[in-house]
């Protein structure tokens, strides 16, 4: 009974998330503000038509390359930064930029450099998923406890066994909370870079289905993209569960 | 030419340690001064002054983790320039691995030499029966006690067969009972390993007791004021001790000397 808690409670919470979803469809809060059931169907609709497949086939491409892009070369920066005595002050306060600019208003800017295709919409997804990952990546690594790093050195560790064994380790817990936060703010930026730079993808379905007020359709689409991003968040807490094993232990919540 | 001799009964063996003349400045405090100590082979010498005064950052100039700013540290007959394979070290806050197991944080030091996985977890297991921790080898840093986990950077630092422990208030985190029977392991610890013992400790009972050297420091900057060895209670049995007159005589001479300090 204990064990399946957590996902009781997940399930519980769903089913009020979707129950005031219903409830706020039908009194009606707004006339472009559909059902959840009516979604639902709209969404089974896409599913079996296989539209909906096509689009992510459109947007999982900017979406998949600029996360990996931001993964790779977010953690290798943020390691590089946190690892350095003096870049500091030169490289964060760019990420830091770059977290709190407003991407709407870059948006023109990339376009007009690099055009409507994949590229500007990989660099916005890039834009939102990196600076976090490059942000807490250098934190944690910074915040490495300085005594296991000592202990470490006295029991003889070369710098790349501090690296590996020590610091790694230490930081992977933040790392991943920077990954996943970066993950979703990638989600957002690829829905943006759609809905902004050029109409594919679900970003398409979202424009289209309004513009002829298909809302149904419209949430459907919205709502398999938050659906798709917590599976994609899950997938990746079970990576971290893989490749740092003890980790959980001693820092879990219960 | 020193400014301070140190009490000349020593040197009466050979040296596993020996400390010239070293200093330490951190930025504008000075924490050691000038300060000479012999280390003898085989023996346990404690290190016992006020807080502050010193005692960590020697033990770590020993054990090659902080520079010396001035003076030089011979171990074996050879100068110390960082860590080496000849000393280990059991740090004040344990400095385990949360994220390892027992066995894994025991094994650490020697995984870090490159020893093979099935023989340095041999190794492990080894120590970790003799700190008493034996059916705790899988279990995790949180899920032990304060002394336990004390147990563990106790094992680590014997399993890598350093001939020097340089040990940093080993037994802070324990309880009074504990305590004394980790006192009374760590004598016998002593007889059998045949190492030599370099312990820190703020109790001057635990000092007097486990101790063939005490070196008394002064506050900073911290030279040695005074070195007492204790000399008829050594061979007595462990539950004799705390009885001898002796032990209570060098007890009461050190809070004599310290006292002063306090006030
Ligand atoms: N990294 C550091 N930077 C600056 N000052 C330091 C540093 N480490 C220690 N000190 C200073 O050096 C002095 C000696 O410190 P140390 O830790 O060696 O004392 P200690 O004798 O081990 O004290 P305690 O018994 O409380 O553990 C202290 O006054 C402390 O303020
Ligand atoms: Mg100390």
């Amino acid at each position: 009974m204990l064990k399946h808690r957590p996902l009781m409670l997940k399930l519980l919470s769903a089913l009020i998330v979707f129950g005031a979803w219903e409830i706020a469809g039908r009194v009606p809060v707004s006339y472009a503000f559909p059902t959840f059931i009516d979604s639902m169907a709209a969404l089974a609709r896409m599913t079996f038509d296989g539209s909906i497949f096509v689009a992510y086939a459109e947007t999982l491409q900017p979406l998949v390359v600029g996360v990996l892009i931001s993964a790779v070369f977010g953690i290798g920066l943020g390691l590089w930064i946190g690892l350095s005595k003096g870049f500091e002050w030169l490289f964060s306060p760019i990420f830091i930029v770059m977290q709190a600019a407003p991407l709407a208003a870059l948006i023109p800017l990339l376009v007009m450099v690099y055009g409507i295709g994949l590229t500007s919409k990989v660099f916005v997804v890039c834009i939102m998923a990196m600076p976090v990952i490059v942000l807490n990546t250098a934190s944690a690594v910074r915040n490495t406890p300085a005594s296991l790093k000592e202990m470490a050195t006295s029991f003889l560790a070369h710098d790349r066994d501090v690296l590996l064994k020590i610091i790694l380790p230490a930081a992977s817990p933040v790392i991943f909370s920077g990954l996943r936060l970066g993950v979703s703010a990638g989600f957002i930026g690829a829905i943006l870079s759609e809905l902004k730079i050029t109409p594919t993808g679900v970003g398409d379905i979202i424009t289209y289905s309004r513009s002829i007020a298909d809302y149904p359709s419209m949430y459907a689409a919205i709502f398999s993209i938050i659906l798709l991003a917590v599976i994609f968040l899950n997938l990746l807490e079970k990576l971290e569960d893989i490749l740092f094993e003890g980790n959980n232990r001693g820092y879990a919540a219960d | 030419m020193q400014p301070i001799k140190p009490d000349t009964r020593q040197a009466v063996t050979d040296s596993a340690v020996s400390v010239r003349n070293v200093s330490k400045v951190y930025g504008d405090v000075q924490a050691l001064k000038d300060l000479s100590l012999e280390f003898p082979r085989g023996e346990l010498t404690s290190l016992l002054g006020p807080s502050g005064c010193g005692k960590t950052t020697l033990l770590k100039i020993i054990a090659g983790l902080l520079p010396a700013t001035s003076g030089e540290i011979e171990v074996n007959g050879v100068k110390v320039t960082g860590p080496g394979p000849d000393r280990s070290f059991v740090f004040q806050d344990f400095a385990l691995l949360p994220w390892a197991s027992v066995i894994r944080n025991v094994a650490f030091g020697l995984e870090l030499r490159g020893v093979a996985k099935s023989e340095r977890e041999a190794i492990a297991e080894k120590y970790i029966r003799e700190v008493g921790l034996a059916g705790f080898e899988k279990k995790f840093p949180h899920q032990l006690s304060g002394g336990m986990r004390q147990r563990v950077g106790l094992a680590r630092a014997l399993s890598v067969n350093a001939q020097v422990l340089l040990l940093d208030e080993p037994f802070s985190a324990v309880d009074e009972q504990t305590r004394r029977k980790f006192q009374e392991d760590l004598l016998e610890l002593v007889k059998n390993e045949k190492k030599t013992f370099i312990f820190v400790t703020h109790s001057i009972e635990e000092a007097v007791y486990v101790s063939d050297q005490i070196a008394i420091l002064l506050p900073r900057p911290s030279r040695v004021s005074e070195i007492i060895r204790p000399s008829s209670f050594r061979d007595k049995s462990v539950d004799n001790i705390r009885r001898d007159p002796e032990y209570l005589d060098i007890v009461d001479r050190i809070w004599a000397s310290l006292r002063s300090y306090v006030e």
